[in-house]
């Protein structure tokens, strides 16, 4: 059923990614940031986190009330079990992740999801597979995109001999789900083999590095094949974690001919990020699709598209009406402020995992 | 038809290559320069901002030389070598 503009307006959104620690900050708060700002938004905005010290779930102009959710790892039965009741409370008309590790979850419960009477806009679970750092690279060539050559270990032994096989340093250590770092020795790159795989387990990857410019564009695929609304952003100044706190955005003909064709080619339904590296001869090398909004999608919105918005209108079959030909030299400078808690709301986060709405 | 033949320049070459890119610059009269394709910005002063403005234009080395004298006090071998070292300094902004 068609659901008009006015009433858009009126929905309680949940957001997860309530995390933003200044060096590397999860998107929900920007995303409930975009949402805020839309003239006219009168609905509830819910943030959603796994840490009592995730500030967006205290950010009163952001969030209307915070809810911690249980870590992936305690399963997804003790997921629906809080979303259930979470959503006794909230109403929830709408759900938007924003963090990698919970988005699989979410689509085995989407019915479930769905039968509580929360929209979300997914990818399907295949779309979402072929994005893994492990198959990437294969789907990438497969439609002409440039990856760049990666091979799995399981020994940090490879690291001592790997110039036999062609592979000199500097190269670039990654796990299987997340984290990455660059290896300029063998030392350095068995230190980081041991750091990643104690968390995220094997195998490895190794990748040979490209040098040039990472560039970074979000949008939203339709499930159809059609990218829409896409920003692209080049970063400016990274933090230690190789996150962008300041980035501007531009407009780059062969970033977005390959997005186009990524979301082609997978069909993607819902919020994606694609990073490439762009090395000296112009060559685009695909490093990662991120199936959510980025943690600077409010650039996104600042520079003309308001992707999160867009989102909820083509969940309620809305015409996309925050979406514009985004203005190159649109610049982000990321800073870090101090949320203030009382001391209630922060037992209440601590005691039941929630700051509820303000009667 | 009257048709003028140069020598080659040795800044033809940089003309020919980076063509499109000189012509997608925003050029600000205070002299910011953006690239909107690789979010590049850097500053030029009057003279680099008129040498721009005429890169844009046209791809005729000895024409750009001809106007940048008219307007500039500058002599031909000064013009010559500081244009030179421009192009230089372009390349590094330039994809």
């Amino acid at each position: 059923m068609k659901t008009n503009t006015k009433k858009i307006k009126q929905l309680t959104i949940a957001v997860t990614g309530m995390n933003a620690r200044a060096d590397n900050p999860g998107p929900g708060v920007a995303v409930a940031r975009c949402l805020r700002e839309v003239i006219g938004f009168t609905g509830k905005i819910i943030g959603l986190g796994y840490d009592v010290l995730d500030p967006g779930l205290f950010q009163t102009e952001l969030t209307d009330a915070g809810y911690l959710l249980p870590y992936p790892s305690a399963g997804e039965d003790e997921l629906l079990s809080r979303l259930d009741y979470i959503q006794q409370r909230e109403k929830i008309d709408v759900l938007i992740p924003c963090l990698d590790a919970e988005i699989l979850s979410l689509i085995h419960l989407q019915e479930q999801i769905a039968a509580l009477g929360i929209k979300m806009l997914l990818p399907t679970e295949t779309q979402l597979q072929c994005r893994n750092k492990d198959r990437l690279h294969q789907f990438a060539n497969q439609i002409g995109i440039k990856t760049p050559e990666q091979t799995p270990i399981t020994s940090s032994s490879f690291f001592y001999d790997c110039a036999k096989k062609g592979w000199t340093y500097p190269l670039v250590v990654k796990g299987q789900f997340y984290d990455a770092g660059i290896a300029h020795n063998p030392e350095q790159a068995v230190g980081l083999f041991h750091r990643i795989a104690a968390v995220w387990g094997m195998p490895i990857l190794v990748q040979k590095l490209i040098e040039g410019d990472e560039v970074n564009l979000t949008g939203l695929g339709d499930g159809n094949g059609k990218l829409l609304g896409a920003v692209m952003m080049r970063k400016r100044a990274v933090t230690d974690k190789g996150k962008a706190w300041a980035g501007m955005t531009v407009h780059d003909a062969g970033l977005l001919n390959a997005a186009e064709k990524l979301v082609a080619g997978l069909t993607w339904s819902g919020p994606l990020e694609v990073e490439m590296m762009r090395d000296k001869h112009g060559d685009y090398y695909l490093i990662e699709i991120n199936p959510r909004f980025p943690a600077w999608i409010y650039l996104a919105k600042a520079s003309g598209n308001n992707l999160p918005w867009a989102l909820l209108e083509i969940l309620h079959q809305q015409p996309l009406s925050e979406l514009t030909p985004p203005i190159a030299g649109t610049l982000f400078i990321r800073y870090a402020q101090e949320t203030i808690v009382s001391l209630a709301d922060f037992e209440a986060m601590m005691m039941n995992g929630e700051r509820a709405v303000a009667v | 038809m009257n048709t003028q033949h140069h020598p080659e320049h040795p800044l033809d070459s940089f003309l020919a290559v980076y063509s499109d890119s000189l012509k997608r610059l925003a050029l600000n009269d205070s002299g910011f320069v953006f690239d909107p394709m690789s979010g590049q910005s850097f500053t030029v002063n009057p003279c680099g901002l008129e040498l721009l403005k005429l890169m844009q234009k046209q791809a005729d080395v000895t024409l750009i030389e001809q106007q940048i004298l008219q307007e500039f006090a500058v002599s031909a071998d000064v013009l010559e070598r500081n244009f030179l070292e421009f192009s230089e300094q372009l390349r590094r902004y330039l994809k």
